[in-house]
């Protein structure tokens, strides 16, 4: 494989002269979606999906890249002889495995993925290829990430039985909070729900692209700095980082929940002072993972960031030829 | 065993203790017997289950994982029943809502506890196919002992006392009476049966604890009159009982420590219950603390090491004479008591512990920092109290003498467990001296308190920067930060590399701005060992 390579700015597809995800400034950006430690700003050229393009926009302003190239998914462009295309990655809005394709060899980046439902985006679609990179977040075998509807009722019932206090759940801004909000309403809760203001933009960009968010109001706080009458038992949600601060006085008495992956375990929950983790990932799980490797089924594997060791493990136990692929710069907490 | 794991989940989060106790309280009232009397002993780590060795949360790691991803998950989450209970595959049956008769706690445990050793694998791994991943930590959890949840037996015994309206007191002083699972507490708390007795058994007393000194509060107005003042002897405190079933020796949690000190439990004629410190030497040349150490914490002790470290019993208190229950009267006459006793009290080793003169608050100060290295501090104690369990308001004090300190260069990390599962917040110390190639660095403490939560984030993030071997879960990092070390004492010791142990290190402060070369030799840390163990 003397085509794809790895230099300082990340994953770089020679032939094509673009690297995917760069790490920093490049010429032409194949983004796979809008998290910040993939989607950074100053490339020349942006080649993702329309909404990831948007995302981008929303965060980093509209002159976020010089050349904004909208690659919808299922259609195909040409970068010198290479071939590329997109393929939903049911990670968030707009999220994209990029299928590359060159001298009869089809390499396919899925950037972020998972295989559980999600309201918010469109589900991961399985492609053949010959050369798979899987991201391994979730990478060890004691993560078996639960159903999310029954994450949600779990959570329900807690609220019932505490119906005075604020439910302060920390989500991250892009995609956990929408999915979260989406679950809720899929749930039948109806009331509204609270925004940080770290949010709210990107709730908007969501509910413009059609997923349905139901009535969503900003978290406001009171004129002399008390506890808020209005948050007194309703759902709020907040950046993972707003939770402990200063911010959160406005909310009395809160039970803190925090929505990721990480929740399974319990010391992880704790040291974050987590009242009620709630696990719900946008990665793959273990099982995931391997069930996506076995149903692409590659000629070969290559791991991203995560928990390379252990995956590449279970690859080769399967008989499944798998190698790492060292990308520093991804950061494996953000879920 | 469905509810008694919510009850845990509920238990491990709530940060809150008064969450916890409305939690305990609750489940206490409303779980089935003999389910709660199980669950209960679980949780005050009165559990325990002959056939059940720790290893085989292991072997059963086998079953469903290779060493390989085993060895990375476990380096993951940190606690090895949880790394299991996330290991095993789903079961099907676990989400019904009709629970097994067989999977209910009691009969879990009971299966336990008469299944033969070399069956107890396949019991647990029949077990963990059926139930879900918090219930299967539960079930390892139990089984193996140690629930950490954030419950103390004390505050489980709290719990007891809330949900049938009892006093605190009350329970504690039955608990060394009662065994799982509890028919008698429970049928007392629910009024069917009389409070249990100790009827001639020498059980345990709860003691009576001190709180540090308010030095501010108590220097002024200290009126040397309403106190009694004793030296704080560096040794282990010990509660003495002489029943009609016998004589034991226990320690401050009440453990029955007696097999390591069997020339202190000989027959006695006098009955009644002690409250003392056991010391190494003798009355007259009383050994340190580092001596003691080689008699603790034994099952078994040879005539030998009776000979070379000898030990003795300093009275402080009296609990009981005879049936007599003393606690209700003030500390004053208690001593009185105490001191017209000794006479009678045949125990072998025994001394009294000697009153202090205080004309004032600045004498004892001055006093402990000039007192004898084997001696910790100065006991306060209100002659007007009464001898109450556990750690009661404004009665008792202790004046510890101020800790030595010593700037030393941080050299290994290792990560935590449980909480701390993914900081590095153990870390060993080295201090240096003249080595064979020049100035090195040799190890001389780990410490692993003394700092905050803030401060053990940036420690952590310090050891993942500057990383310069990994060991397993241990890293060797840059010989470049410098700590301020605080401790109690300082011995000469044969089993350390560095030839000298210290007694309760811990952080006073980090010192980002000072450099390795700055800090402590070996030389200096040597000038604290008292000249008796020189």
């Amino acid at each position: 494989m003397d085509w794809v390579k790895i230099d300082k700015a990340g994953l770089s597809i020679l032939p094509a002269g673009a690297h995917i995800d760069p790490l920093v400034k490049a010429g032409i950006a194949l983004i796979t979606h809008g998290h910040a430690d993939h989607a950074r700003p100053g490339h020349s050229q942006v080649i993702a999906t329309p909404e990831t393009l948007a995302i981008m926009a929303a965060r980093y302003g509209d002159d976020f890249t010089a050349i904004k190239t909208p690659l919808r998914y299922g259609e195909k462009m040409q970068l010198g002889d290479v071939q590329i295309s997109m393929a939903p990655s049911g990670h968030i809005l707009g999220s994209a495995q990029i299928i590359v394709e060159y001298q009869n060899t089809r390499l396919i980046a899925a950037g972020d993925y998972k295989r559980k439902s999600d309201p918010t985006c469109a589900a991961f679609e399985i492609v053949p290829c010959d050369i798979f990179i899987t991201e391994a977040t979730f990478g060890l075998p004691v993560f078996r990430h639960p159903d999310p509807k029954a994450e949600i009722e779990r959570l329900l019932k807690v609220k019932s039985l505490f119906p005075e206090r604020s439910i302060l759940i920390g989500a991250y801004a892009l995609g956990k909070a929408q999915r979260v909000i989406a679950l809720l309403r899929a749930a039948g809760y109806n009331a509204p729900i609270y925004m940080h203001g770290a949010m709210q933009n990107l709730c908007t960009l969501y509910q413009k692209h059609g997923v349905e968010l139901g009535e969503l109001r900003p978290a406001t706080s009171t004129s002399r700095g008390k506890p808020a009458k209005e948050l007194e038992g309703a759902i709020i949600i907040a950046p993972p980082s707003a939770m402990n601060t200063v911010w959160a006085r406005r909310l009395s008495d809160p039970l803190n929940v925090f929505a990721s992956g990480w929740m399974q375990v319990r010391q992880r929950a704790k040291q974050r002072g987590v009242e009620f983790p709630l696990i719900l990932s946008d990665h793959a799980d273990w099982d995931d993972l391997l069930a996506t490797i076995e149903e692409v089924n590659p000629g070969e594997v290559w791991v991203t960031h995560g928990r390379e060791d252990a995956l590449i493990l279970a690859c080769k136990e399967r008989g499944i030829s798998a190698r790492a692929l060292s990308l520093i710069g991804y950061d494996e907490a953000v879920e | 065993m469905r509810r008694f794991s919510e009850l845990l989940e509920a238990l491990i989060f709530s940060p809150r203790r008064t969450v916890k106790l409305a939690h305990l309280s609750g489940w206490l009232r409303t779980a089935p017997h003999p389910d709660r009397g199980w669950g209960l002993a679980g949780l005050t780590g009165d559990l325990s289950f002959a056939h059940v060795k720790a290893g085989v949360v292991r072997e059963l790691a086998s079953e469903v994982s290779s060493p390989e991803l085993f060895a990375l998950s476990y380096d993951f989450v940190g606690d090895l029943a949880e790394t299991v209970a996330l290991l095993w595959p789903a079961s099907l049956e676990q989400n019904s809502t009709q629970a097994a008769e067989d999977l209910r706690l009691s009969a879990i445990i009971t299966s336990l506890q008469d299944t033969p050793r070399a069956s107890i694998k396949p019991l647990l791994a029949g077990y963990m196919d059926r139930l879900n991943v918090a219930e299967r930590w539960a079930l390892l959890k139990l089984a193996t002992g140690g629930m950490r949840v954030g419950v103390s037996g004390r505050l489980a015994r709290t719990a007891l006392a809330q949900a049938f309206d009892k006093d605190i007191a009350e329970i504690e002083e039955i608990w060394p009476l009662i065994s799982p699972p509890y028919d008698d507490l429970f049928d007392w708390l629910e009024g069917r049966a009389a409070r249990p007795q100790a009827d001639g058994r020498a059980v345990f007393r709860p003691m009576m604890l001190a709180h540090p000194v308010d030095e501010e509060s108590m220097g002024e107005g200290f009126v040397p009159a309403d106190w009694q003042v004793e030296w704080k002897w560096d040794g282990a405190r010990i509660q003495l009982v002489s029943a009609e079933d016998g004589v034991r020796l226990f320690s401050r949690t009440g453990d029955d420590i007696s097999a390591s000190f069997p020339e202190l439990i000989t027959e006695m004629s006098w009955k009644g219950v002690l409250d003392g410190e056991v010391l190494a030497g003798t009355p007259e040349d009383v050994g340190s603390f580092n001596d003691l150490q080689q008699r603790l914490n034994r099952k078994r002790v040879t005539s030998h090491m009776q000979q070379d470290f000898p030990v003795f019993i300093r009275a402080y208190d009296i609990l009981f004479a005879g049936d007599n229950d003393l606690r209700n009267l003030p500390l004053s006459q208690r001593r009185l008591k105490l001191e017209a006793e000794m006479t009678e009290i045949d125990a072998p080793k025994l001394d009294l512990s000697e009153h202090l003169p205080a004309a004032d608050f600045e004498s004892l100060q001055a006093m402990k920092e000039q007192a004898d290295p084997r001696i910790e501090g100065i006991m306060l104690k209100k002659a007007d109290s009464l001898y109450i369990a556990g750690r009661p308001k404004g009665c008792w004090f202790k004046l510890k003498r101020d800790p030595k300190h010593a700037d030393l260069v941080v050299l290994y990390a290792q990560r935590g467990h449980g909480k701390r599962s993914s900081f590095y917040s153990d870390y060993t110390f080295g201090a240096w001296r003249e080595g064979e190639n020049g100035a090195e660095l040799v190890p001389v403490c780990k410490a692993y308190s003394g700092f905050s939560d803030a401060e053990l984030r940036q420690l952590d993030k310090f050891v993942r920067s500057h990383t310069i071997n990994k060991f397993g879960p241990v890293r060797e990092v840059e010989h470049k930060l410098v700590v301020e070390i605080a401790f109690d004492q300082l011995h000469k010791s044969k089993r350390h590399k560095s030839g000298i142990a210290m007694r309760f290190p811990r952080f006073h402060a980090i010192r980002w701005d000072k450099p390795a070369e700055e800090a402590d030799n070996v030389a200096y840390l040597r000038s604290f060992i008292p000249d008796e163990d020189t």
